[in-house]
This record gives structure tokens, C-alpha cells and sequence, in this order.
């Protein structure tokens, strides 16, 4: 059933990556009737695969390409090499991902209009706004099988939601659940409920939570319209003379290069990979690369204003237990700039294993200064912040002019410098962090610095005029129409909210465009 | 006996039989190996001196020092390094240790008896690469090692046993 598409066939729609924007788009098309090719990077891992260990799981999924990192954020320091913790494999980051899935705030899409001129930022509205997405993000959680959406019940809470629900209601916070989840409450869409086992980050080896390497995959290869090839490594997108994309040369797994190709290209490499393909798939018509007539490819780099607080507590938490991020305070997401900063942010529940947190409690420590930190790692509980960063043109993702990865090419680089508003977010979320697990009995509380970027978001954005961004509001690049971006790349402006959702409602809503506009003959 | 895991076999008494000289927490016996005093664990160098052997072991334990733990999980975490190949890098940063030590006015490294003279003589070269070598590799060597997990509470995966879904996922009874 599953279909084998030729390399010359040039009515397929060719899609690069398959995570969250591209497994589903992919999903979404095929199901349409379109017929799909789809190249990822990874290899195919399914639950069976999975490994509850940290440090192993990280080496079967992580994303490890050559990367440099340059500017002042934290990150950069501490883990050089690694400005990004996301997975190359048939999925994408949905196998990592912790599945907190929250629909943008009605103002986040318009944070220019919101927020007004905020110095060194560049801002921008969205060329859409909530009631456009309402329908799609309604899409979105009845596939992701969203908890609290629909008719959906919670998850229940765990031992870190506890130690974090009773400090934040003690500091008079309303807002306090387990979440919104894609984490099966019960059974749902074949998909088994919640077995509180933890390592949501590596892997759901009970498919509890949605991963689009076991639901959309399979599900759009089953129509027989989609063809995904796995450990295909895209190099180049090429054009023709009129300047549209005529499809991609790629290596596949056996090392050889292939060029297929395609009626319309989407690209959905993350937003470290999707620039760096278009900026590595520059040519004489387009020297400054594809789609970048604006000079945004690249620009805008946006990773969340992020950090965790742990505190640790006189007696047993065992916060490894259970659901890792079923817990949120999202009070302090509104637009409040008597705060000393525009944009909001969420506290989640997080937890890592010993060996994670040995990594990452605070880089580069030792003494006993950090080893009584880890000898309290039973009695701790954890939680992250995940707040809107400012979208700056100068973090931003380059090609290395000294690095290659494994294919010859210039490896990205990564810059990112921290915003003040983004620094006057972090140190504000730090103190409530802090205060939230003091109510609860903290005896001791670490402001935790970010961890290589899981939500990556910004380098293609979405804008109304040509001049300011890099896609229309379907996605369809502004400067060829057969060239499309599919990922969170397209992000305007990153809102408080973990990006998942937001992601795979666009990519419903493209599959919708895309569909329409090849049934119109408009593609 | 291998060179690749630390082992518990010799009595008390076949290591006194042996004759040894103290070297901070750890025994360097005259044929090469490194033993605990109270023979809890021995290793035997392969490449490094066994001299070399027990500072970087107290190394270790001054860099992420744990009460808890016996000496034999920092063996395992650097055992690694008593290789020909990467022998000559540590007995030359260890020599470095030493020196920095003796400008401390101790004998050397293992002299220094208490834990606050040895860490301020660790601060003074803490951004060297071979500071950074044996404490970044320490991170991952030590808190990795599954037989250390439950000395910290923390209990691994737990899929095999069906999650904590019926064991005590919210079990937590003091707030």
C-alpha cells in the first residue's frame, strides 16, 4: 500500500523534513489525495524503539550535525556545539517533544499592534489572527487528542504538580492545571492513555503522546499517496529559468546522490535547517539564496525566553515520576507591562533524570556548591519557563564560513543575543519561580540557565508585505509560489506558548491552500 | 583482574600482605595497584603510575565530592584516561597539579589534607583544559553509572515495571 513515487515524476509534492509541520502536512495532502514524497534526514523509530535511558536516548535521536554558536546568550557557553536539542528521525522533535499544547493568546498575533515600538526589536503582526486559526487549532487537538480541549479530560496531576500547585495557589495564582496536554487522559484515536512511566522526552513507549511517527506517517502512507524516505539528507533546492522550484538533490541512506522532482516544494527542516537550506541553495538568479528578496531568511531567530527553577524540599518529591510537563501556572502569560516587560510567560512542570540534571543544573559547576544540589535530587522538585522572546534581526542563522557538516556542507551558525526585554522576562520569572517553591516548603532554590533550544522558531517569517518577511500568510513563499515553508520557521512572533500546536494547525491549514490551489491549477 | 573494572577480591589481609603506602583515601600498593584501606575495591593501573592514579582519583572526588559514594564509582568515572594514549596528557596535568600544590606550600596534591586547600588549588586552574577534560568527563562518567542512580533516590526507567501509574506517581503525602 505504501506508494514508491519516481524520481522524475514532477507532480509530486515534495516535502523536506517530517516533524510536526511536515509529518503532518504530509499526512494532511495524502489524505487529500495528493500525491507526497517526503524526505527525512533520520531514521524511522517507533515506541518498541524508544530507550528510558537519557544519554542513550539522546545519542539514538538527537540532532548531532556540526553547529557553531556565536552571541551572548548563555547557551553558547555551555554547550558550543549544541545550540539546539532537537531529533533527526521519521517525526521529527514530536518523539521528544513534551506535548504542552496551548493556542496562542488573541494579542499574541498582533504583538506589534500589542506591544508598539519596542527598541531593538523587530516586531511584526501577524498576517493572521485567532479567529482565522480558531477552526485549525479545533483541528489541531482533536488530532493531538489535546486534554482539556474538546471533551477531553486532564491528566492527573503528579508529585511535582503537587509541590507546584500548592505554592503558586498559596501566592493566589488561579490559572493552575495539569495542562493541556497531547497525553492521553484515555484511550483516544488508538492511542493508549497515560502510564505516569516519565522520559516523555525520549520517546512515549506506549504512544500516550501524540508523535506524528506513529499517527500522521503511517496513517498518510496507508492512503497510498506517501512515499517517506527515511536518512535522506536534502542539499540543495533547485529552480528553473523562470525561477521556480523544480525539486531537491539530496544523499540518500546508501550515500548516493538523487534529484527528485516535484510540482511544489515545502520545506520543514526546523528553523536552524529550513534557512540553512534555502541560504545552501543560493544560485546565480537568487545569489542571496531562496525566497530571501527581503534579506529575512535567516533573521529573527526566536528560541523562547526559557530557564528552569528547581527547588528542593525536606522530604521525598520523586519528580521524575510520572507525566513530565502535565503541570502549568499561566497567570503570568497576559500582556502586562507593568511588569517592566512586554510578552508573558508560562511555568511548566519539568523534570530530568539524574544524569540530564548533573548536565544541566548549572553547566560548568562543581564543588560542593553543586553536589549538594544533586545530593538533594530525590526531595527536588523542577519547573521551566517558557515566555515570548523579542524577534531581533540580528539572531540569526548563517552559514559557517570554517565548518562543514558530514555532507561537504557549511554547517549553520546560531546566533542569538538575549533582548533586555528578554532578560527583564527571565529575571521576573526566576523570583516568582522561586517564590512559588518557597510557599511550598523549598529549602533551597536554583535559577537554572536555558538548555540548548527545543523551540526554535522565527528564521522564514510569515508577513503581510513582501519586504518584512519571508512567506504570505499560507506559508507560500513571497518570492516564488511554488516554494513553501512548513515549519515553525514561518513564526511572525514566538507568544508565550509551546509551539507544537500552533505548528501543526498551520500545517492542516496549508495542506487545505496547497490542496485547493493544485485542484484550481493554481500550482 | 582486568584494568577495566574496578574489584573487590582482595581480603584485608592479602593487601596488607602486599605492603602499601598511603596516599589520601586511597592505597597505592607496590605493584601497581590503587586499593581502597579497607580493600573495599582495588584497581590496577594499566598505563598511568599508580601515584597519578590516586590524585586523580582524589581529583574527582574534590571536583563532585558525595559523601555518599565509595571511591570505586570515581575509579570507574576515570579509568578511562589509564590508557598509553591518553597516559602522557594526565601524568603531565597531574604534574601541573602537583606544582600548583607545592607553590600552595604542600608536598604535593594528596599533602594537602583538607578538602578547602585542595579546591582552592583546583580554582586556581580550574579554566586549564585539563581541569575542564577530567570535569566535563566526570559528568557524564559518574552520574551515568546506573549503580550510582539509587544512592541518589533516583530510580531509572521505569516502562519495565508498567510506569508509576500504581506506584506512587502522586504518592507525595507531607505538603
Amino acid at each position: 500500500m505504501v506508494a514508491k513515487f519516481d524520481l522524475t515524476d514532477d507532480s509530486v509534492v515534495l516535502i523536506i523534513g517530517t516533524g510536526a509541520g511536515g509529518g503532518v502536512l504530509a499526512n494532511e495532502l495524502a489524505q487529500r489525495g495528493v500525491k507526497v514524497v517526503a524526505l527525512e534526514a533520520g531514521g524511522r523509530y517507533l515506541p518498541e524503539d524508544y530507550i528510558n535511558d537519557e544519554w542513550e536516548s539522546f545519542g539514538q535521536l538527537a540532532w548531532v550535525d556540526p553547529r557553531t554558536t556565536s552571541g551572548d546568550w548563555r547557551v553558547a557557553k555551555d554547550f558550543s556545539g549544541l545550540p539546539a536539542w532537537i531529533v533527526k528521525a521519521v517525526g521529527g522533535t514530536t518523539i521528544h517533544w513534551a506535548g504542552a499544547s496551548l493556542r496562542f493568546q488573541e494579542h499574541e498575533w498582533k504583538a506589534h499592534s500589542t506591544y508598539g515600538h519596542v527598541a531593538g526589536a523587530n516586531l511584526l503582526d501577524w498576517p493572521i489572527d485567532g479567529a482565522e486559526m480558531a477552526p485549525w487549532y479545533e483541528k489541531a487537538e482533536a488530532k493531538l487528542g489535546v486534554t482539556r480541549t474538546g471533551d477531553r479530560p486532564g491528566l492527573p496531576g503528579n508529585n511535582n504538580f503537587k509541590v507546584l500547585e500548592k505554592g503558586a495557589k498559596a501566592l493566589g495564582y488561579k490559572e493552575v492545571h495539569t495542562g493541556r496536554m497531547a497525553i492521553n487522559s484515555i484511550d483516544y484515536d488508538e492511542r493508549m492513555s497515560c502510564q505516569q512511566t516519565g522520559f516523555c522526552f525520549q520517546g512515549c513507549k506506549w504512544g500516550a503522546k501524540w508523535s506524528a511517527a506513529y499517527t500522521d506517517i503511517p496513517r498518510g502512507e496507508a492512503t497510498g499517496n506517501l512515499e517517506v524516505r527515511d536518512r535522506c539528507h536534502v542539499l540543495k533546492i533547485e529552480h528553473d529559468d523562470k525561477g521556480r522550484v523544480t525539486g531537491a538533490l539530496y544523499v540518500d541512506k546508501d550515500g548516493n546522490q538523487q534529484f527528485q522532482k516535484a510540482r511544489v516544494v515545502c520545506v520543514a527542516g526546523n528553523s536552524i535547517e529550513s534557512p540553512r537550506l534555502l541560504l545552501n541553495s543560493a544560485s546565480s538568479m537568487f545569489p542571496d539564496g531562496l525566497a530571501n528578496s527581503s534579506g529575512q531568511v535567516g533573521r529573527n531567530y526566536m528560541r523562547h525566553v526559557t530557564g528552569s527553577v528547581y527547588g528542593v524540599f525536606e522530604k521525598p518529591v520523586r519528580m521524575w515520576r510520572g507525566t513530565t510537563m502535565a503541570g502549568i501556572v499561566q497567570d503570568e502569560a497576559r500582556f502586562d507591562p507593568s511588569r517592566g516587560f512586554v510578552g508573558g510567560y508560562e511555568l511548566e512542570t519539568l523534570s530530568l533524570g539524574l544524569p540530564f540534571m548533573a548536565a544541566f543544573l548549572d553547566p560548568g559547576g562543581w564543588g560542593r556548591g553543586f553536589t549538594s544540589a544533586l545530593d538533594g535530587y530525590e526531595n527536588m522538585a523542577g519547573m521551566w519557563i517558557v515566555g515570548e522572546d523579542m524577534p531581533q534581526e540580528t539572531n540569526r542563522i548563517t552559514l559557517s564560513s570554517t565548518v562543514k557538516d558530514q555532507h561537504g556542507l557549511p554547517a549553520p551558525d546560531v546566533h542569538f543575543d538575549d533582548h533586555p526585554n528578554d532578560v527583564a522576562m527571565r529575571s521576573h520569572a526566576y523570583k516568582l519561580g522561586e517564590a512559588i517553591y518557597r510557599a511550598a516548603g523549598a529549602t533551597r532554590t536554583f535559577p537554572t540557565p536555558p538548555y540548548p533550544s527545543t523551540h526554535n522558531l522565527g528564521t522564514n517569517r510569515m508577513s503581510a508585505n513582501a519586504r518584512d518577511g519571508v512567506v504570505n500568510k499560507h506559508g507560500q513563499t513571497h518570492d516564488i509560489a511554488n516554494l513553501f515553508i512548513s515549519d515553525g520557521s514561518q513564526f511572525t512572533t514566538g507568544a508565550a506558548e509551546n509551539p507544537t500546536l500552533t505548528i501543526v494547525a498551520l500545517a492542516i491549514r496549508q495542506a487545505d491552500h496547497i490542496a485547493a490551489e493544485l485542484g484550481r491549477k493554481n500550482l | 583482574m582486568t584494568a577495566a573494572s574496578p574489584w573487590r577480591g582482595l581480603t584485608r589481609r592479602q593487601l596488607l600482605s602486599r605492603g602499601f603506602a598511603a596516599a589520601g583515601s586511597s592505597l597505592i600498593l607496590g605493584a601497581g595497584f590503587v586499593a581502597a584501606p579497607d580493600a573495599a575495591w582495588a584497581y590496577e593501573a594499566a598505563a598511568l603510575k599508580p601515584e597519578t592514579l590516586a590524585t586523580l582519583i582524589r581529583m574527582a572526588r574534590d571536583i563532585y565530592p558525595h559523601d555518599r559514594l565509595g571511591d570505586e564509582f570515581y575509579v570507574v568515572a576515570i579509568k578511562g584516561y589509564d590508557t598509553p594514549e591518553t597516559a602522557p596528557e594526565i601524568e603531565a596535568g597531574i604534574a601541573a597539579l602537583n606544582a600548583a600544590a607545592q607553590g600552595a606550600g604542600f608536598a604535593d596534591y594528596l599533602s594537602a589534607g583538607w578538602e578547602d586547600d585542595r579546591v582552592a588549588i583546583l580554582r586556581g586552574m580550574e579554566h586549564s583544559a585539563f581541569f575542564q577534560k577530567i570535569r566535563g568527563g566526570l559528568v557524564t562518567g559518574l552520574y551515568n553509572q546506573k549503580e550510582v542512580w539509587p544512592l541518589f533516590g533516583y530510580e531509572g526507567e521505569s516502562f519495565s515495571k508498567g510506569g508509576y501509574i500504581d506506584r506512587g506517581f502522586d504518592d507525595i503525602n507531607w505538603l
